[in-house]
């Protein structure tokens, strides 16, 4: 390779490689921008492993995530509190998982997380609801928000509880075929 | 309850992939077959273990899977190993502390720099570079980070939808750069360091004929042949003749001869005849031109089919659905954000028309589908017939009118050489005449540009039951559109041109597909430059609209399919085809890119990405990719090439290059008799042919049988949810009885109790 990097050691990186679907130089780059949203929170030297967490609102307000609807949402999902604050290891993993290469049911897995916003691990109508007014930005009027949080849950329900488990869900997706091109942020 | 818990806690996910490798280790080669799953789909019954609920506090417990489940992966390979470790849900720090402890083998990776293997890993195992096969790299290549930042950019403008057409650009000049390589390393390297004697013998000793009155010279692109390569003005860009037509890029310019080196008879001139050269070819490097062209044309398209057929067969398999979607709501609401949009303007947009689409199909959902009255079903019906009454009459107008000006203008060139023979002096003035043969490829590209747009009007007044199916018919009458005229040039050209007495035929048929290609481009820069640039203008100074307009993304795509159909049929004729095709994608990708950031809006309708990606790479395969090679094949197969100019001359067909080596090989050694035998049963015999087709259409029809049986069989699976479901709800309600039956009856006791 050209310049040796001192950020991480050649086993810091296998392990990275093997772990998530970048490369070595992608994952450099992931530090960069990691390193750019607290460049004096974040140390340039990770071969000690250093345990450094970065706040939630500064990880919402990288471009990539800036307008998403469900960005507090996502990185919540891949954080170790839950609550958004996120190591280098969930920031490289939260991009992984929302990469082109990762199969359906890993992605499936985490867009389940990161529509449960109250964190039941169900899909229920509240939810739902969530969903739809963060989606259409309020657009849609009360009543017609109700029905169609009835009608989508009536729809994919198999199993007749009225909300939505991860079986329930994970069929869903997998007929719908553009879930993976969608469910996708390039980095 | 367990399946609940999938994905949630730790010790849950441990234990499932613990399970998980162990089945993939007992099963590593073949896939369960359905008939040894059994009926009942409850998890312990199936074989699978239960994963109970674990506690997060028993930690031992947590440690001792985790050990399991490390030995496990151990024991796998290492492409199944890092597959596993990377499809895990579990987060990173927990997945390296599972990959600390394995010891991993030390494999001298690749440097994976540039190249990134995408789904190629599920084929290619990414530590063994032994295993690579060449469809692998090229799926690799597909990937390498070009235009990574361009390509990001117009995503988060725009969305899936145009990034898609950009996408499908940039596997298009992948194709060509392969082509081009192969092309250039086998035919034109050689030829360019080989170049043939300057001056060509008059054509004496092989008349043309009889159809035209024989003359001294015969060539309608250079006034008089023997001069050499003429000057080079500009004009030779636009029409590929002049300076060009004598040069490494046409046919004519290759040699029918076994190139040497350190030949015996006087080095610098290849021994005429390239079959009976064979003593000089066996003292130093040979190389033999016939042979060199035919293989490397035939091999170049049957790597090209294969490559086709693979990228079309995986995005098939990743958007096609055995049954029909009836969750429409449900995914409209989890899998319609385009995660890739970031600017602010986009996602407003995006978010209104989320809302839209969510509105009209909750009408759709809502309302009871009233019948039509008949008038009104008669009157939809007269006016879909009016539509493609029009749609298909100017198509075929246009076909026939192209058919007549191409006769027209072979007539002129006929009456135009004709009159240079006979008078034997100075030409019309050539730049004209070289003008002239640009009549017919911008009338093409005149026709390919304004009738889509007649198209459009038309299917305005129809009605449509949904906006896909609008957008399929739209696509079908451009391409029925771009297939006749296609179908009409190839008529004409190995048709007509082929036995018209035309000293080289096939350098004049590779210069008329450089043209319209050349042509085609042109128009595409002409209508970015209209269409979009100026449209834009105009609706915001003169009608004061911020509506800009929309990138029309089926129509753009039918274009570079139509482009690219021209490049594969001009491969044969002009082996630097593709080199040009490549420059024109280069410069099209960066025009396009511009013009769409700076003029258009993201599309209202939604636009199915995945779909529609599979629908362009099958309309590439089908008629655009089996079209080129029919023509190519039959060119090879049934038309005497020229004899006077191009490296088959003097043989009857092209294929008969081939039949020629088989039987001079079986003279030069006669062990491989057998080979000679071998090639004419096989490939000169149609049964063969027939036997092969048949053996095709068997696994079709025995795959489209297991694709229906497993509809069959998931319809069934689907009910037995539905009933357990029906089960747990009738268990859930007897429980509940039950235990206020308890609680009640303590209660009626104690008031017995009290009553007496």
């Amino acid at each position: 390779m050209g310049n040796k990097q001192t950020i991480f050691t050649d086993e810091q990186l296998d392990a990275y490689q093997d772990c998530t679907f970048f490369t070595r130089k992608e994952i450099l780059r992931l530090h960069g921008r990691y390193h750019e949203l607290a460049p004096h929170l974040v140390p340039m030297d990770y071969t000690k492993e250093p345990d450094c967490k970065l706040p939630l609102a500064l990880i919402v307000a990288m471009p990539e995530l800036n307008e998403n609807p469900f960005r507090n949402r996502i990185v919540e999902s891949f954080s170790e509190d839950g609550l958004g604050n996120q190591s280098f290891n969930d920031f490289v993993d939260m991009f992984s998982v929302l990469s082109e290469m990762a199969p359906r049911e890993l992605k499936a897995i985490f867009a389940f997380k990161i529509y449960d916003f109250n964190v039941d691990n169900f899909l229920c109508k509240e939810d739902l609801e969530q969903t739809l007014n963060r989606l259409t930005k309020e657009e849609l009027t009360e009543e017609e928000v109700q029905l169609v949080c009835e009608k989508a849950i009536e729809e994919a329900d198999l199993d007749g509880d009225h909300k939505l488990s991860f079986a329930d869900f994970e069929n869903m997706i997998t007929r719908a075929p553009d879930f993976l091109s969608t469910f996708h942020i390039r980095i | 309850m367990p399946s609940r818990t999938i994905g949630r806690n730790r010790g849950a996910i441990l234990s499932q992939y613990y399970n998980r490798t162990l089945q993939l280790r007992m099963r590593r080669q073949s896939r369960p077959s359905l008939r040894d799953l059994p009926h009942s789909s409850r998890p312990s019954l199936r074989g699978y273990r239960v994963e109970s609920d674990f506690s997060e506090t028993d930690s031992r417990a947590e440690s001792v899977r985790r050990q399991a489940l490390v030995s496990n992966l151990q024991k796998l390979s290492v492409s199944d190993r890092v597959r596993m470790l990377r499809t895990m849900p579990l987060s990173m720090a927990d997945k390296r502390q599972s990959s600390v402890s394995l010891v991993l083998p030390e494999d001298p990776l690749p440097s994976s720099g540039q190249i990134r293997v995408t789904s190629a890993q599920v084929l290619c195992h990414r530590r063994r570079p032994g295993s690579y096969c060449t469809a692998c790299v090229l799926v690799t290549a597909h990937s390498l980070q070009l235009w990574q930042v361009a390509l990001k950019r117009v995503g988060g403008r725009f969305g899936t939808g145009v990034l898609s057409y950009f996408l499908f650009l940039k596997t298009l000049l992948f194709f060509n750069l392969f082509l081009f390589l192969v092309t250039g390393l086998f035919l034109v390297l050689p030829q360019a360091v080989h170049p043939p004697p300057a001056v060509h013998p008059p054509p004496a000793v092989h008349p043309p004929p009889a159809v035209h009155p024989p003359q001294a010279v015969h060539a309608p692109q250079t006034p008089q042949l023997p001069q050499g390569p003429a000057s080079f003005s500009g004009l030779e860009l636009l029409t590929g003749g002049g300076y060009f037509s004598d040069s490494v890029m046409y046919y004519g310019y290759y040699s029918d001869t076994t190139l040497n080196r350190d030949c015996d008879n006087n080095g610098s001139l290849p021994s005429p005849g390239g079959w009976r050269g064979l003593d000089c070819a066996r003292q130093g490097l040979s190389y033999s031109m016939p042979l060199a062209y035919f293989f490397t044309i035939g091999t170049a398209f049957f790597i090209t089919c294969i490559i086709l057929v693979f990228s079309m067969s995986r995005s098939f398999g990743q958007s096609f659905r055995v049954e029909q979607s009836t969750s429409l709501l449900a995914m409209k609401a989890f899998c319609s954000w385009d995660f890739k949009v970031v600017k602010t303007s986009s996602v407003a947009l995006m978010s209104e028309n989320i809302g839209t689409q969510l509105r009209e199909l909750l009408a759709d959902v809502t309302r009871n589908h009233a019948n039509q009255t008949a008038g009104q079903r008669l009157w939809r019906l007269l006016v879909h017939g009016l539509a493609w009454t029009v749609c298909s009459g100017s198509t075929v107008a246009c076909a026939l009118a192209v058919h007549y000006l191409a006769q027209h203008m072979h007539a002129v060139r006929v009456l135009q050489a004709r009159g240079e023979g006979g008078a034997g002096g100075v030409a019309a003035d050539p730049l004209l005449s070289e003008a002239r043969l640009l009549a017919l490829p911008v009338g093409v590209s005149l026709i390919n540009l304004l009738l889509p747009g007649l198209f459009n009007a038309a299917g305005w007044m129809e009605e449509y039951d949904s906006p896909s199916v609008r957008n399929s018919v739209a696509i079908a009458r451009n391409l029925m559109l771009k297939v006749s005229l296609l179908s009409v040039l190839c008529f004409h050209w190995l048709g007509r041109e082929a036995t018209s007495g035309l000293q080289c035929w096939e350098s004049f048929v590779g210069q008329e597909l450089y043209r319209f290609l050349l042509m085609d481009f042109l128009f595409t820069l002409l209508d970015t430059l209209l269409g979009e640039f100026l449209w834009r203008l105009f609706s915001e100074k003169v009608l004061k609209k911020s509506r800009r307009p929309v990138f029309d993304i089926a129509r753009n795509v039918l274009e570079l399919i139509y482009g690219q159909t021209l490049a594969w049929l001009g491969v044969l004729f002009t082996p630097l085809l593709p080199g040009v095709q490549i420059i024109k994608l280069l410069l099209l990708f960066y025009i396009k890119m511009s013009s769409v950031m700076l003029n258009c809006q993201a599309p209202r309708k939604p636009y199915r990405a995945s779909k529609m990606t599979t629908v362009f790479i099958t309309l590439l395969c089908f008629p655009s990719f089996l079209g080129a090679s029919v023509c190519v094949t039959y060119t090879m197969w049934s038309i005497a090439p020229s004899r006077a100019c191009g490296p088959f001359r003097g043989l009857s067909t092209m294929m008969q290059a081939g039949r020629l080596w088989v039987e001079q090989l079986r003279d030069a050694n006669p062990h491989l008799t057998w080979l000679a035998t071998a090639h004419s049963y096989l490939v000169e015999n149609p049964l063969f042919l027939f036997v092969a087709a048949g053996v095709f259409l068997i696994i079709i029809y025995f795959n489209s049988q297991v694709v229906g049986g497993q509809r069959k069989v998931i319809a069934l699976l689907q009910e037995q949810i539905k009933n357990e479901g029906e089960d747990k709800k009738f268990l859930i309600r007897q429980l509940q009885n039950t235990h206020a039956k308890k609680r009640d009856a303590p209660a009626r006791r104690s008031q017995q109790d009290s009553a007496c």
